[in-house]
C-alpha cells in the first residue's frame, strides 16, 4: 500500500462509522444477559482452579524483585486476556458471519456509509467490546481484593488502546481467510502462544532469554505489562516503551486490516 | 429533463473477464426502467456500479447528474437498493430493522419511527412489526427489504430480482406495490428475468445479454417492430415443416418439439399450417416479450 493509497482509506473514513458501532451495539444489548455472564463467570472460575490449585503449590511469586501474591499476579494476566479474546473474536468470527452469512455490509454500503467507514465501526465496535467485558471483568476480580485502586482505574481506558490492537489484527485475518474455519489458523498459531506465553500465568523471567526475546515481540506481553502494574497500584517509568509498542502497532494493524478487507469486498 | 441514470460505454471487467462490455443507456425520471436479461448477463454488476458498490472499469456513468466516482455518498443518499440475495438483519425485529437502516442516512430517530410506521402499514407489514426476521416467509422478507430501500424517500428505487423463488400472491403483492410507487412518481431501476414482470410493469427496458444491451425500448413497441403481432405455435411439427416455412418466407424460431412462427397474419398462416397438418397441434397467440427474448438470446441453456 502506498502513502497515497494510505491517505485515501483514512480520508474515507467518516463519523458515520459510528452507525456501524451503534448497530453492533443494539445487537449486543439485545443478547446482553448471555454478552455479560461470560465475563463475570470466568475470572471466578480462573481465580478458584489457579488461585484455589496451582495457588496452593506457588503462594507467591517473585516479580520485578518484588513478591506478589499468585492469584493477585494472574488477575491482571485474565484481563489481558480477556480483551484480547474479545476484541480478536469479534473482528474474526462476527465479522465474517456479517460480511460472509448475513450480508450486512452489502446492505449498509448502498447507504451514504463507504465500506471504510463500516470497517471502521467494526474495529471501533470491537475495541469497545473488549473493554466493556474487561470492566465487568474488573468488577469481579474486584470482589477478591485483587486491584489495587484508583490506579486500577487506568486499565479500563488503557484497554481501548489493546482491544483496538487486537481487533485491527483480527480485521487482517478477516481480509484473507478463504472460509471461517480458517479462523484456526491464526487462533493456533498467534492467540493461543500469546495467552500462555505473555507472562499472564507466570513471570517470564523465569523462561530462557531467547524465549523472553520472543515474549517481549508478542503485543500481548506488553498489555499484560501494564494491566498488571496499574492493577498493582503501581505506574513505573518503563510502561512507556509497552504503551510506546502499542499506540505504534494499533494504528498500522487497523489500517492494514482496512485495506484487505476493501480488497476483498470491493470487486 | 436531464436524466437520473446515463450511461456511456460503461465497462466492468473481472480480470480478464468482461461482465459489461460498452453499454449505453439513459433511465429519464418517473419511469420504470427495465434490465432483462438470462443470468449472467451483467445486470446485477451494471446495478452495483449505479449504487456506487462496485467501481467502474470504464467508460462513463452519472446518476442525478453526479459521476458515480465523485460523489457516491451523494448519489446513495438518494437511491433506495433492494438487493437480490436477503440480507436484511436477522439479530433485529422487522420493525428494527427499518429504524437501524433509517439511521445509515441519519434520519433522527422520532423521524425514523414514523416512517418506519408508514412503510410497515404501506408494504403490508404493520401487523408483523416486533417479529423476528427468521419467522419471515420468503416473500414478507421481499416487502421488508422494499420497505427499507425506501426508508430514505430515495428519488430512484433499484430493484434486483424483486420477485425470483417467491409464490404466485407474493409476486402479484409486490408487483402491486411497485405500480402504486410507479404512480407515486418514483423512478424505478428493475431487474428480471421474467418476461410477464417486465412486460406489466416496465415503460422502457433492455434485453441484455453477455454483458451487451441487444435491444432498448418500450416492451410492447418491440415486439411488435422485432417479433411482429402475433405467433403461430405448432408442436410436434413434421421434419419438412421448417423447409415449408422457409418456402413461404416466414420468421420462424424451433426447438426439437416446437416451432414459433412471427407474424402479423397469424391467422393466414394458421390456415396454412392447418391445410397441412393437424390442426389441433397448432395455436395462434399474441406475440410476447418472451418470443422476443429467445429469438435475442438463444435457447441454449444458461449456468
Amino acid at each position: 500500500m502506498s502513502l497515497a493509497g494510505v491517505g485515501a482509506l483514512v480520508r474515507s473514513v467518516s463519523l458515520r462509522s459510528m452507525r456501524v458501532w451503534q448497530r453492533n451495539r443494539d445487537v449486543y444489548f439485545v443478547t446482553w444477559k448471555t454478552n455479560l455472564f461470560p465475563p463475570l463467570a470466568e475470572p471466578i472460575l480462573y481465580l478458584l482452579a489457579f488461585g484455589a490449585g496451582i495457588g496452593a503449590l506457588v503462594k507467591e511469586v517473585e516479580y520485578r524483585d518484588r513478591m506478589v501474591g499468585y492469584t493477585a499476579f494472574i488477575a491482571p494476566g485474565l484481563l489481558a486476556t480477556q480483551v484480547m479474546f474479545q476484541a480478536f473474536f469479534e473482528t474474526t468470527y462476527n465479522t465474517f458471519v456479517r460480511m460472509h452469512y448475513q450480508r450486512t455490509f452489502d446492505a449498509i454500503i448502498t447507504t451514504p456509509l463507504s465500506l471504510e467507514d463500516v470497517m471502521a465501526g467494526e474495529l471501533l465496535w470491537a475495541t469497545t467490546k473488549g473493554t466493556i467485558s474487561c470492566a465487568v471483568m474488573m468488577v469481579a476480580i474486584s470482589f477478591f481484593g485483587l486491584l489495587h485502586y484508583p490506579h486500577a482505574l487506568l486499565i479500563v481506558p488503557f484497554s481501548l488502546l489493546a482491544g483496538l490492537l487486537f481487533a485491527g489484527l483480527g480485521l487482517c485475518f478477516t481480509g484473507v481467510v478463504p472460509q471461517i474455519d480458517s479462523f484456526n489458523l491464526p487462533t493456533f498459531l498467534f492467540i493461543m502462544p500469546m495467552f500462555l506465553f505473555s507472562g499472564t500465568f507466570f513471570p517470564l523471567d523465569v523462561l530462557p532469554l531467547w524465549a523472553q526475546r520472543i515474549a517481549n515481540l508478542l503485543p500481548l506481553t506488553h498489555v499484560a505489562n501494564v494491566i498488571r502494574e496499574l492493577g498493582l497500584g503501581r505506574m513505573p517509568a518503563d510502561l512507556a516503551w509497552d504503551l510506546l509498542y502499542l499506540v505504534a502497532l494499533a494504528p498500522p494493524l487497523c489500517l492494514l486490516g482496512i485495506h484487505l478487507m476493501k480488497r476483498r469486498l470491493v470487486k | 429533463m436531464p436524466s437520473v441514470i446515463e450511461a456511456r460505454g460503461l465497462t466492468k471487467t473481472f480480470g480478464r473477464l468482461g461482465a459489461v462490455n460498452g453499454v449505453s443507456f439513459a433511465v429519464d425520471a418517473g419511469e420504470c426502467y427495465g434490465f432483462l436479461g438470462p443470468n449472467g448477463a451483467g445486470k446485477t454488476t451494471t446495478v452495483k456500479m449505479i449504487h456506487c458498490s462496485a467501481p467502474i472499469t470504464s467508460g462513463d456513468l452519472s446518476v442525478f447528474g453526479m459521476g458515480v466516482r465523485d460523489a457516491p455518498r451523494a448519489i446513495k443518499r438518494r437511491i433506495g437498493v433492494c438487493q437480490q440475495e436477503d440480507n436484511l438483519d436477522p439479530d433485529f425485529s422487522v420493525r428494527k430493522n427499518l429504524t437501524v437502516f433509517a439511521r445509515y442516512f441519519g434520519i433522527p430517530a422520532v423521524q425514523a419511527a414514523d416512517r418506519a410506521r408508514e412503510l410497515l402499514e404501506f408494504m403490508g407489514l404493520w401487523e408483523r412489526r416486533d417479529a423476528r426476521i427468521r419467522e419471515l416467509s420468503g416473500g414478507l422478507k421481499k416487502r421488508l427489504a422494499i420497505a427499507r430501500a425506501l426508508v430514505n424517500d430515495p428519488d430512484l428505487l433499484i430493484l434486483d430480482e424483486p420477485t425470483t423463488g417467491l409464490d404466485p400472491q407474493s409476486r402479484h403483492q409486490v408487483w402491486d406495490r411497485v405500480r402504486t410507487l410507479r404512480r407515486q412518481g418514483k423512478t424505478i431501476l428493475l431487474t428480471t428475468h421474467y418476461m410477464d414482470e417486465a412486460q406489466s410493469l416496465c415503460d422502457r427496458l433492455v434485453i441484455m445479454d453477455h454483458g451487451r444491451i441487444l435491444v432498448e425500448g418500450a416492451p410492447s413497441d418491440l415486439v411488435r417492430s422485432r417479433v411482429g403481432r402475433e405467433v403461430v405455435e405448432v408442436y410436434g411439427f413434421p421434419p419438412d415443416l421448417p423447409e415449408y416455412a422457409r418456402a413461404q418466407g416466414w420468421t420462424f424460431e424451433a426447438d426439437t418439439h416446437r416451432l414459433w412462427i412471427h407474424t402479423d397474419s397469424g391467422e393466414a398462416v394458421f390456415a396454412a399450417i392447418a391445410r397441412l397438418y393437424p390442426a389441433e397441434r397448432c395455436t395462434v397467440r399474441m406475440a410476447g416479450l418472451e418470443d422476443l427474448f429467445l429469438k435475442l438470446t438463444g435457447r441454449e441453456l444458461r449456468e
